[in-house]
């Protein structure tokens, strides 16, 4: 496993404690899971993603990422309604693993309320949580 | 006792190396006040002889095939079971291993259930089958509760009034504690599920039928799985008699997304009902939704074939309180036994010894309609069909039991409607003769 | 190491089945049909299942090659913790086969299946006996199974009470069906840890307990070999919120004829037969998992009960208060059938013995293995022992690495990685009916692998070396599922 200092945390992101990163363009905001939830479940075998559609509130559950011995739920870090999915999940669950910010991105969703974009964190801000 | 293998000396060294100064010491956590003062109320024990001898006279006490000549099926089947099943099944490598969660280890395990899960699929038409379950009642249940889970707003199935009275006895105990609701199809005028009813049914989750159902009429599935569409709802089915997919069109081709099935009738002895062997096969789609265990094939770092338990992380192991069933230990073994009967009889046997089941059931239904018997319902059966008795049946059944003979079930107990019906059941057990005999009994009224 | 097993020999390939077919051959003696042939109406009938076509020694080399890459209790010892992988006894077998048993319908009339009855009757009065319980059910198909029908008990007793709870008390070293089980009752878990000595503390329970609160489900011993030294103080406290105390009884083989759970506080125990009743485990079922209750309990058990009446015995369908049913028959009865024989062949001292030697063996191996590697609870244990891999850390070696590896010195390795509260767990349980030189040597091989992990590590993570197969691609296994041929 990675040590803390050698994540890849891009700036131009905002992070959820629950470890899912946010890429904003207009009102349309990425979702995945970030270099540390990646490196700490191993290889990924799964990801469960939700249907176009589907709406949530910050904080729901929105689906699950398995490796072989572990399953982890991921939470929306923010309200919205599904626009799209990554359906090349489905046959290479490993990119959420070979490029989690790129290639591994899981869903987008139209933003509700861009307000809460503030209740996330910087990179600065995370990392200082991972430090504990 | 000759299963413990310590000697006195062995003791000593073992207890001086653990520093106890005696076997009670062993146990000094334990509070004083909380252990058993004096010894157990158990039965002196038997030498292995004396065991026999117990043994034989209980089992001597039983009315059972082959001594016996049972006409009933009802979810346990009489069939010839070959010599190889138990000869092979029975083999210590086998029988004595653990789960296989050390797969270099575990090899036959995996690759026999492997080999189960691809015959079992290929006999119902289905894609996925887990590695078993612990009977059909349970597996039908699971069946049911992954209806509810995909339709997470939903709380209701629709299940067939002709399905196992006992099964759906194990739906409504699963489903009481957590708030589902199970309604039941009537029955319609042929012995088959009054599938219009279901119409009139909003909110269900899943249609469930069982075919041939618990009267042995073959039910309409087709026509189920048109009914579940147009309900948005799951196509479940099951069946009690595995044998009869030699010969009937099977679930899979009707296009169900879940079967549930008892696979007793594949070379498991009816051992007063179990264990059995739970069989839970699906559509692709639903994988990762079925309970209990799965074996998948892959490679070892050295590029040989091999197989592994896979998708383990529905189980309770991983998940816990999230996980999609409780199910841990299953019918493992009862499952290899099934594989070894299906390719014991293959193809050509499998058609062939269903074939003579449905043979020797329309021959015994002739026989008792000659008798005096009438027929109940219309419609084409397996190896099980019902029939109204004669009047003054049920003492005469009385008396043949004297004789050995149990002549069909009472229906009454299940159906108030069907009084004086019995389910009778023949198979390739039963000879000419034995039904022959039957139905002259029943005659000499 | 002269004189350990090993493994390795004579490993034949064998293809899968239907590649071994051939059209037209059959292994099954066709019986002769003596009635007319009937058709069915051809809108019913299908294709014949393409299932392999195979002569009769064809299925008997599959199988028998088959079972020679499987390690079997026969085969050596297999100390897995928390299964109890004792011997299974081969009179059990003999006792199971009888053809008065195979051959018994499950539904015919109690006058015609008064020795199936009898057995099923004696056997819930030898395990209330065992567990100081008033009442037992044989009907569990599964040790998950009777936690289950556990489960189900409470449910309905506080149903009868007129106040349902929504909660259940669940240490963390619980087995998983735990959980899962309360769950499929509507129980949320609540889980709380262990104190430092790896046992609970009646403060722990105290400060969750109300009376939203069904109960606690409690292993005893618990999955660390440790015997809950304060359930009594702990039960005390869940009833005094009218609470029930749920026992999972997995670990029943280091206290029996030594305490009574019944004794103990407890109101609802599950047995595992395929454990502690020698009965065995099939490569993953079919076991059996009987629950015993106090008095007040007895009502809420599943139906049919067998009752001893002076013209014999006979089976109750409906009682008032039953949860129902939960498997389509009596349960597993061929398992039940093994356990009956078992406990016949025991007796009551036969039984305490057993308690006896596995907390023997097991402390045994706690004190040979305490030097080689990390006792994270350095405490008397019961049947089982735990340890971890945090000694070999600098060597890069991990609890996996030496489990493959002993699987060359002709074991089967421990439970590893639970309780899942200890990291790296080696979880060891050795059982009565292994011999002292049989440990001995698992001992020394076990003492081999630690030396290796310093010595020669990179022997260990490719290990094992001796088996059919090395270790194999679970990843790929689970990220494209190959399930059927």
């Amino acid at each position: 496993m990675k040590e803390i200092n050698e994540l890849n945390l891009p700036e131009n992101l905002k992070y959820s404690k629950d470890h899912e990163w946010v890429g904003v363009e207009g009102d349309v905001a990425t979702i995945g899971i970030n270099d540390y939830a990646q490196d700490q479940l191993g290889e990924v075998v799964f990801v469960e993603v939700p249907e176009v559609g589907d709406t949530f509130d910050a904080e729901d559950e929105f689906g699950t990422v398995e490796s072989v011995k572990a399953v982890s739920e991921l939470y929306c870090p923010i309200a919205g309604e599904v626009v799209a999915i990554n359906e090349d999940l489905e046959d290479a669950p490993e990119l959420v693993n070979e490029s989690p910010y790129e290639k591994g991105w899981i869903m987008k969703i139209k933003v509700a309320d861009a307000s809460e974009l503030d209740n996330l964190m910087d990179k600065a801000a995370y990392f200082e949580m991972l430090k504990g | 006792m000759r299963y413990l293998p310590h000697t006195p000396q062995d003791i000593a060294e073992m207890l001086e190396r653990t520093g106890h100064a005696s076997m009670d010491d062993l146990f000094e956590t334990i509070p004083e006040k909380f252990r058993i003062n004096g010894e157990m109320d158990l039965p002196q024990p038997l030498t292995e002889w004396e065991l026999n001898a117990h043994m034989e006279a209980l089992s001597q006490e039983m009315c059972a095939f082959p001594k016996n000549k049972i006409f009933l099926g009802a979810g346990s089947y009489p069939h010839y079971i070959p010599s190889l099943i138990p000869y092979l099944a029975g083999r210590s490598e086998f029988a004595t291993a653990y789960t296989p969660y050390q797969p270099e280890i575990s090899q036959g395990t995996l690759q026999g259930i492997y080999e189960f899960q691809t015959m079992i699929t290929e006999l119902l038409g289905t894609e996925v089958s887990t590695a078993s379950h612990y009977d059909c009642g349970t597996a039908l249940t699971e069946a049911l509760l992954i209806a509810l889970r995909k339709k997470k707003k939903l709380n209701k199935v629709a299940v067939s009034s002709l399905v196992h009275p006992h099964h759906r006895q194990i739906i409504n105990t699963y489903f009481a504690p957590a708030g589902f609701e199970m309604v039941e199809i009537p029955m319609a005028a042929d012995g088959t599920t009054d599938l219009d009813a279901v119409a009139a049914m909003d909110d269900i989750a899943a249609v469930a039928v069982q075919s041939p159902n618990f009267l042995g009429c073959i039910e309409n599935l087709g026509r189920v799985k048109e009914i579940a569409d147009s309900k948005k709802a799951l196509f479940i089915t099951s069946f009690t008699e595995g044998l009869a997919w030699g010969l009937l069109k099977n679930p899979g081709s009707f296009g169900a997304d879940i079967v549930a099935g008892e696979g007793q009738s594949f070379g498991i002895s009816q051992s007063f009902g179990g264990p059995g062997l739970g069989i839970l096969t699906a559509r692709k789609k639903f994988v990762r939704d079925l309970p209990g265990r799965l074996v998948g094939r892959t490679k070892d770092t050295k590029g040989e074939e091999g197989f592994v338990l896979t998708l383990s992380t529905r189980e309770q192991h991983i998940r816990r309180e999230k996980a999609s069933s409780n199910i841990c230990s299953n019918n493992g073994l009862n499952a290899l036994t099934a594989a070894m009967y299906l390719a014991t009889v293959g193809k050509k046997g499998m058609r062939e010894l269903a074939q003579i089941n449905h043979d020797k059931a329309v021959f015994l239904r002739d026989q008792l309609l000659d008798a005096g018997f009438e027929p109940a319902f219309d419609r084409p059966f397996f190896n099980e069909f019902a029939l109204k008795a004669p009047k003054g049946y049920g003492v005469k059944r009385q008396e043949l039991k004297k004789k050995g003979i149990l002549a069909g079930l009472s229906l009454e107990c299940y159906y108030p409607d069907l009084k004086n019906h019995y389910l009778f059941c023949a198979t390739e057990v039963f000879s000419r003769q034995d039904m022959e005999n039957l139905a002259k009994e029943v005659k000499n009224g | 190491m002269a004189d350990i097993t090993g493994t390795g020999g004579l490993i034949f390939k064998e293809a899968l089945l239907w590649e071994k077919s051939r059209e037209g051959r059959c292994a099954f003696s066709i019986p002769t049909n003596d009635v007319p042939t009937a058709q069915l109406d051809p809108e019913f009938v299908g294709d014949a299942p393409e299932l392999p076509q195979l002569g009769e020694f064809d299925v008997v080399r599959h199988y028998t090659r088959l079972s020679q890459w499987n390690f079997g209790l026969d085969s050596g010892m297999y100390p897995l913790g928390s299964c109890t992988m004792k011997y299974n006894p081969k009179t059990n077998e003999v006792q199971a086969a009888r053809p008065g048993f195979t051959g018994a319908h499950p539904m015919i009339d109690d006058e015609l299946s008064q020795g199936a009855l009898a057995l099923l009757y004696n056997l819930e009065q030898y395990l209330a006996e065992i567990t100081g319980m008033a009442a037992t059910t044989l009907q569990p198909a599964a040790g998950a199974h009777g936690e289950l029908a556990g489960m189900l008990v409470i449910h309905a007793y506080h149903e009868k009470q007129g106040h349902q709870r929504s909660k259940i008390i669940i240490p963390d070293t619980a087995h998983g069906t735990n959980p899962a089980s309360a769950t499929l009752c509507g129980y949320e878990s609540v889980n709380i840890q262990s104190g430092p000595d790896g046992i609970l503390t009646p403060e722990a329970v105290a400060a969750v307990m109300d009376e939203e609160t069904a109960g606690i489900m409690i292993t005893n011993p618990n999955t660390l070999g440790l015997f809950e030294e304060n359930l009594r103080e702990i039960a005390d406290i869940v009833h005094d919120k009218g609470g029930l105390v749920y026992g999972d009884g997995a670990n029943m083989n280091a206290v029996m004829g030594i305490v009574k759970p019944g004794d103990l506080g407890i109101d609802v125990i599950h047995f595992n037969l395929h454990k502690t009743f020698s009965t065995p485990h099939g490569g993953g079922g079919p076991g059996a998992g009987p629950i015993s209750v106090v008095k007040k309990l007895e009502p809420f058990l599943p139906v049919p009960r067998v009752e001893k009446t002076d013209d014999g015995y006979r089976l109750v369908h409906t009682t008032p208060d039953s949860f129902g049913r939960m498997l389509t028959f009596h349960g597993h009865f061929g398992v039940l059938i093994r356990a009956y024989a078992y406990i016949r062949s025991m007796g009551a001292a036969g039984l305490t013995d057993v308690s006896k030697f596995a907390v023997l063996n097991a402390n045994y191996i706690k004190a040979s293995l305490k030097d080689d590697l990390d006792l994270p609870y350095d405490r008397p244990c019961m049947h089982e022992c735990v340890f971890t891999d945090k000694k070999q850390v600098n060597t890069g070696i991990t609890t996996l690495d030496m489990a493959k590896r002993i699987m060359d010195y002709g074991f089967h390795p421990p439970t590893i990685y639970f309780p899942l509260v200890v990291h790296g767990a080696i979880m060891i349980e050795p059982t009565e009916t292994e011999s002292k030189e049989t440990i001995d040597q698992f001992i020394d091989a076990f003492k081999a692998v630690v030396k290796e992990a310093k010595e020669t590590p990179e022997l260990l993570k490719k290990a094992p070396h001796r088996p059919k197969v090395s270790r194999l691609d679970e990843v790929t296994a689970a990220r494209k599922p190959v399930l059927r041929g």
